[in-house]
């Protein structure tokens, strides 16, 4: 037998410190709020203190917020604020590692993935948006679009730097200021974006980051000059935010849940369709909201899928986040950990097959094996309610017609995968899914340049692409 | 046509005809490129150190096939290529031999008289190698020379122009002669992947192989650009797993040509590790056909156990 010998990534890279502030108009403050305690979600260590903001904290960072956007941030060409906006894509590739190692960290997901995948696409995102800020009088909405103002957005702990990225570079692009809460299990490397922020020399008040729980994004979604509110996060607190917003002026898009339906046809390509099951559902510990938790195969090839999906699936390596040849890390929380613990015992109370790996789980920490349900029908909770973990419902299907029932018959709309060789069934699927990114035969690919968002509960707006501009400027 | 071995009933049912044959190769999964090639690069991120290392590079020394297919070769250049595969560190005995010797058919009988009891195999390429433009009968004499020779191993090559234009039939039938010819020889069957390009056509390839007989797949013949590449060898690694899926055989595979260091023979073998599985960990199941690589994994296994490199004047260059 050929055992990898650990290769673990040195946490000394992360450069951890004891405790982080807050950033508010250009300068690391103390919260008033009740400090937070960080965790390693692979050891329960505490990782570090993180000062949280109170409402007179959210209202501080939107005030300043205001103040750079009236005096600085909205006057400024457009060409001057790409220059700031390349500075901070080349920091965060400078600082590429460090990021990674404290993503992997503070969130729990393999470093292989926030080396390769967080941190560059975070990049990238700031590469793209500079690039528009310009141009945006050629993007479509007339000569010269103008900015929203003070932007509030609300982030989740999945993707805790992507997801700021995502959320600050267009931001930014268009004109607007930002006041942005990281998710209260994930806030460091949205500090450690902050002090690129402020090494890049951005005015100060243009970007703020205060961390902080559920109470702090709702002061910051309520205040009173915040003009554009950006959520991405659960369908219930969107619902809230929603009903909170409705009869203000206030500019709002929502990226929620998901149950996206992985699509396999008996003429796919039978090995990277595995591929991309596996890659659909257990990449970054299945909390992805466009993960394709729902794999819908045709009748008279899963048995043969199934196989090969478990064979493929029991390679999978479970472990330590840091560990370069982690392809499964830790769960996020405890909170989330017990979730899905309840949702896959509800699996097996309602009559599906379950299928854990059985590959070996650290003793501490918070991990879940990666697990396959066969055998599962639309009624049961496994295939209509968002797992947001490393479990995967398999479904069949005899017919085009019934692939597309069985897809689209889900409160949400986010994601889909089409798996065939055949280019116009393809195009016939793709038209007929209800969800706001199809991927054919291949899943989980993420590009700036290609806008993402949902239908019906998944969310509305767009981000990324020209499309997702629209979400900042007043048009 | 006939089946070499006793297989399954579909298997079997496959190569009954030509027709039979050509449905179940065009019946297979296609092979999605941006997926293997994905796959692929993420497994070539796999990160093996320390003891972990040490092994893979003992593994990977034990599984070369050392070779020389130049026109210049000579008799002299294969007997200190048969002394480097019975001791490649003379000052490390502990370093384990190579797998076999791979030679031209003239050169085997000089590689087998210093190979005799060493437990080396003696490979010869055959069948008009490298382009396999030749007359069957010809084939047939220069398989039955090699194996004459002292070959316990024939790497033979398959008409790729047949196969381009579908004489499905015609590559099984001279898979299958040139496996009778072989006799107790192993026979090693190159698909030329190269002139292949797609990998569609690579696994049909593969399975044309294993259904007529081989007992190992191999990549390329080392004169075609590209040669060895690890989306291919993945291909061919699945193929392999299937067949022992549907008939308990197995099978290997051989990527030759264009593998030179350590580094991206460890990427191969993590991928024999991960898609066939560890069973194919094994030199009866996997060769690295490579002259180059060698010293390099010697190098590499001096500075595991020194801590320092050493550098290319301390291995022999032949």
């Amino acid at each position: 037998m050929w055992e990898y010998a650990p290769a673990p990534e040195s946490r000394d890279i992360a450069d951890l410190k004891p405790a982080y502030k807050m950033f508010v108009d250009g300068k690391f403050v103390e919260g008033t709020g009740e400090p937070l305690k960080t965790i390693n979600p692979a050891t329960e260590e505490v990782l570090a203190e993180v000062s949280t903001a109170s409402e007179s904290d959210v209202d501080t960072a939107v005030k300043a917020a205001r103040k750079a956007y009236d005096r600085v941030w909205s006057k400024m060409p457009g060409s001057e604020r790409a220059k700031y906006i390349y500075r901070i894509a080349r920091q965060i590739q400078e600082r590429g590692r460090e990021l990674a190692v404290l993503e992997s960290l503070d969130n729990g997901k393999p470093i292989k993935e926030s080396r390769d995948t967080d941190v560059p696409t975070a990049a990238s995102h700031f590469f793209y948006h500079a690039g528009w800020a310009d141009k945006l009088g050629y993007a479509g909405y007339g000569p010269d679009p103008k900015p929203l103002g003070v932007a509030g957005q609300v982030i989740p702990w999945n993707f805790p730097l992507l997801m700021a990225a995502w959320k600050i570079a267009p931001a930014l692009a268009c004109g607007n200021t930002v006041v942005l809460k990281p998710a209260e299990t994930t806030p460091l490397t949205a500090l450690v974006l902050a002090d690129i922020i402020q090494q890049c020399d951005l005015p100060p008040g243009v970007v703020n980051i205060i961390p902080g729980a559920g109470d702090v994004g709702a002061a910051l979604v309520g205040h009173e000059d915040v003009n554009k509110v950006a959520f991405t996060g659960s369908t219930d607190v969107g619902k809230v935010i929603q009903g909170q917003l409705a009869g203000t002026n206030k500019k709002l898009t929502l990226e929620l849940g998901g149950k996206a339906a992985n699509i396999v046809f008996d003429d796919a390509p039978l090995d990277q369709a595995v591929e991309g099951i596996v890659n659909g559902i257990f990449f970054n510990q299945g909390h992805v909201c466009c993960a394709g938790s729902r794999l819908l195969v045709q009748e008279s090839i899963a048995d043969e899928l199934l196989e090969k999906l478990h064979a493929r699936v029991s390679t999978l390596r479970v472990g330590d986040p840091l560990d370069k040849n982690t392809d499964v890390g830790a769960i996020n929380s405890r909170e989330q950990l017990t979730k899905i613990q309840e949702l896959t015992a509800s699996g097996e109370a309602e009559g599906a097959t379950r299928w854990t790996s059985s590959c070996p789980l650290p003793d501490k920490g918070f991990f879940f094996a990666p697990t396959v349900f066969s055998g599962v029908s639309q009624a049961m909770r496994i295939a209509r309610e968002e797992i947001f973990g490393p479990v995967l419902s398999v479904l069949t299907f005899r017919t085009p017609e019934e692939a597309v029932a069985k897809a689209n018959n889900t409160p949400y709309g986010l994601s889909a995968g089409i798996w065939t060789e055949k280019g116009s069934r393809i195009l016939w699927m793709a038209q007929r899914m209800r969800a706001g990114v199809v991927w054919s035969n291949t899943f989980n690919r993420f590009d700036p340049t290609a806008p993402f968002g949902g239908y019906q509960e998944s969310g509305f707006g767009r981000e990324g692409g020209r499309t997702g501009l629209e979400a900042y400027l007043d048009v | 046509m006939a089946a070499p071995t006793t297989l399954p009933s579909a298997l079997a049912d496959a190569t009954r005809d030509e027709s039979s044959l050509r449905r179940f190769l065009h019946g297979l999964p296609g092979v999605d490129q941006v997926g293997v090639e994905q796959r692929a690069a993420g497994l070539g991120t796999r990160s093996i150190k320390k003891a972990a290392k040490l092994h893979a590079i003992d593994l990977a020394i034990s599984m070369v096939d050392l070779t020389t297919l130049e026109g210049a070769d000579t008799h002299g250049k294969v007997r200190s290529l048969a002394a480097k595969a019975r001791r490649p560190d003379p000052e490390r005995p502990d370093v384990p031999q190579v797998a076999a010797v791979c030679v031209y058919p003239d050169m085997v009988k000089t590689a087998a008289d210093d190979l005799v009891g060493t437990g080396i195999n003696v490979a010869s390429v055959a069948t008009a190698f490298p382009s396999g433009r030749s007359t069957m009968d010809i084939k047939l004499a220069d398989t039955r020379f090699a194996v004459e020779q002292g070959a316990s191993e024939v790497d033979m090559v398959i008409d790729r122009g047949a196969f381009l234009s579908g004489r499905y039939g015609q590559v099984f039938e001279e898979i299958v002669e040139i496996k009778q010819a072989c006799g107790d020889a192993h026979l090693k069957v190159i698909l030329e992947t190269g002139e292949l390009v797609t990998y569609d056509n690579v696994r049909r390839a593969s399975w044309l192989a294993l259904l007529a007989g081989g007992d190992f797949i191999k990549t390329s013949t080392g004169k075609v650009q590209p040669a060895a590449t690890l989306p291919v060898t993945h291909v061919m690694l699945q193929a392999v797993k299937d067949w022992k899926n549907q008939t308990g055989e197995l099978r290997g595979v051989k990527p030759a040509g264009g593998i030179r260091t350590t580094k991206d023979a460890i990427k191969y073998l993590v991928a024999v590790h991960e898609v066939a599985g560890p069973e194919w960990l094994d030199p009866n199941l996997f060769r690295f056909g490579a002259s180059t690589l060698l010293n390099d994994l010697l190098m590499q296994r001096r500075t595991q156990l020194d801590g320092h490199y050493s550098g290319p004047d301390y291995v022999t260059v032949d």
